[in-house]
């Protein structure tokens, strides 16, 4: 069993985590933030990375949130992905919560993003 | 309400990145029963209690999510009817070949406004349950596994929920047990439908993309199984959303959790019953958290952002 520090580069906070651990379980276990936590399971993709150093292992995740070029590149789920090195990596995934947009808003805009696609924050009165 | 039209519901094909990984699951944590594989690949599975041939459909696919929900209707000319009353109301239909899915009848398939494709089909080979129902045994739950007692409902997020309502209650005869209001006061953030006495065969959140599954949900007989299947869940290192907790909204006692793909299930016991006479219940914006988590008291993150 090893272990590995992964740093997410906006905060600079950093964790150890298992190499057994996927990054997000990883972070969560020690109750560290920054990284938005979804399914857990490579399906809803809030919790998306871009890794920026260092190497890891991974799973299938969905594409509907990971291109094949985006998971090519270190564009990857962070519930996917287990540390095989010290990691340092950035957040691109949000939590949407375009459930409840302001009305006048959905009227403003009708067509709403696609799921590929971050939302605007602030967009939602439950924000 | 007399139960002639559509009687419950019958299957959910869901969508799994990894179909071996989740046969495994839903047989071993689940406790489901494996009910045999189509040509296209498709594993299928029922709860042991019940007796049609299937309820959860599981497709291999690139992302995770549901392909269609589908309604049990008392007999072929029931489903007729309703294939002609979809057509009146504007609604295009599909007819999908018997034996498409397994021991399965013709289906009618459309397309409801919140994005969703909804089934209705008559007839299922009755397989019966591991009991019979010949001066049946009580069923000892000793199986590995949760071991739900039924497929319940689907909460499914999408745009037109006002449409999708109308269908639902104006052709299809399910009535309005509960809602939750936007901020307006007016406009339905969420309704909660039945065709039963249940209180709710589906669910519907108003959501800025179409097509999105929020939970399928599977009954358990008690609080105690509730608490058991978290106990199975942890022990299994299932992914858990919320819970065990109870909803103000329908009453039930929960556990929100992830599949492997991602894809929410729930497992609930209680709630209580609704007769078509009944009045509505409403809750209002300021009070959804509660109605949502009844002990929590506020909504967490992932109810309103995490879908597939």
């Amino acid at each position: 069993m090893a272990y590995h520090t992964v740093t997410i580069a906006e905060t600079g906070e950093s964790y150890r985590c298992l190499d057994q651990r996927s990054v997000l379980e990883g972070m969560e276990a020690l109750g560290r933030k920054g990284i938005p936590v979804g399914c857990r399971q490579g399906g809803c993709g809030v919790c998306k990375v871009q890794v920026l150093e260092g190497q890891y292992t991974k799973r299938v995740m969905s594409r509907a949130h990971v291109s094949a070029e985006e998971e090519a590149s270190g564009c990857v789920l962070s519930c996917r992905i287990k540390p095989a090195s010290d990691l340092r990596l950035h957040v691109i995934g949000s939590m949407k919560k375009n459930v409840c947009r302001p009305l006048a808003a959905a009227a403003a805009n009708p067509n709403p993003l696609p799921s590929s696609q971050p939302a605007n924050k602030g967009d939602s009165p439950w924000q | 309400m007399a139960m002639t039209g559509v009687l419950r519901p019958g299957h959910a094909q869901i969508r799994v990145l990894d179909l071996e990984e989740s046969v495994k699951w839903y047989t071993d944590v689940m406790g489901l029963k494996p009910m045999g594989r189509d040509a296209q690949g498709r594993a299928y599975f029922k709860t042991r209690a019940e007796r049609d041939h299937h309820s959860i459909i599981l497709r291999q696919a690139d992302q995770a999510g549901m392909d269609f929900f589908g309604y049990k209707v008392l007999d072929k000319a029931t489903l007729d009817n309703f294939e002609r009353r979809l057509k009146e109301y504007g609604v295009a239909t599909e007819r999908i070949p018997a034996g498409d899915l397994l021991e399965t009848g013709e289906r009618v398939r459309f397309t409801i406004p919140t994005g969703h494709a909804i089934e209705l089909y008559a007839e299922k080979a009755a397989v019966g349950s591991a009991v019979g129902t010949n001066s049946p045994d009580m069923d000892i739950i000793d199986q590995p596994g949760i071991t739900p007692i039924r497929l319940d409902h689907a909460l499914i997020y999408g745009t037109d929920l006002d449409g999708a309502t109308d269908l639902f209650t104006k052709v299809l005869g399910f009535t309005l047990v509960e809602r939750v209001k936007l901020e307006d006061g007016q406009t339905d953030l969420g309704v909660w439908l039945t065709c039963s006495a249940k209180a709710h065969d589906i669910a519907i959140v108003r959501h800025g993309e179409p097509g999105k599954l929020h939970h399928v949900s599977f009954q358990l007989g008690s609080w105690e199984q509730v608490l058991r299947a978290a106990d199975i869940m942890s022990k299994n290192r299932v992914s858990i959303d919320m819970g065990p907790t109870r909803h103000g909204i329908t009453n039930g006692t929960t556990i929100y959790f992830f599949d492997p793909s991602g894809n929410r299930l729930e497992t609930f016991a209680g709630g209580y019953d609704h007769y078509p006479d009944m009045e509505p219940i409403t809750w209002s914006w300021e009070e959804v958290g509660r109605g949502i988590f009844y002990h929590d008291r506020k909504l967490n993150d992932a109810f309103l952002s995490v879908v597939t």
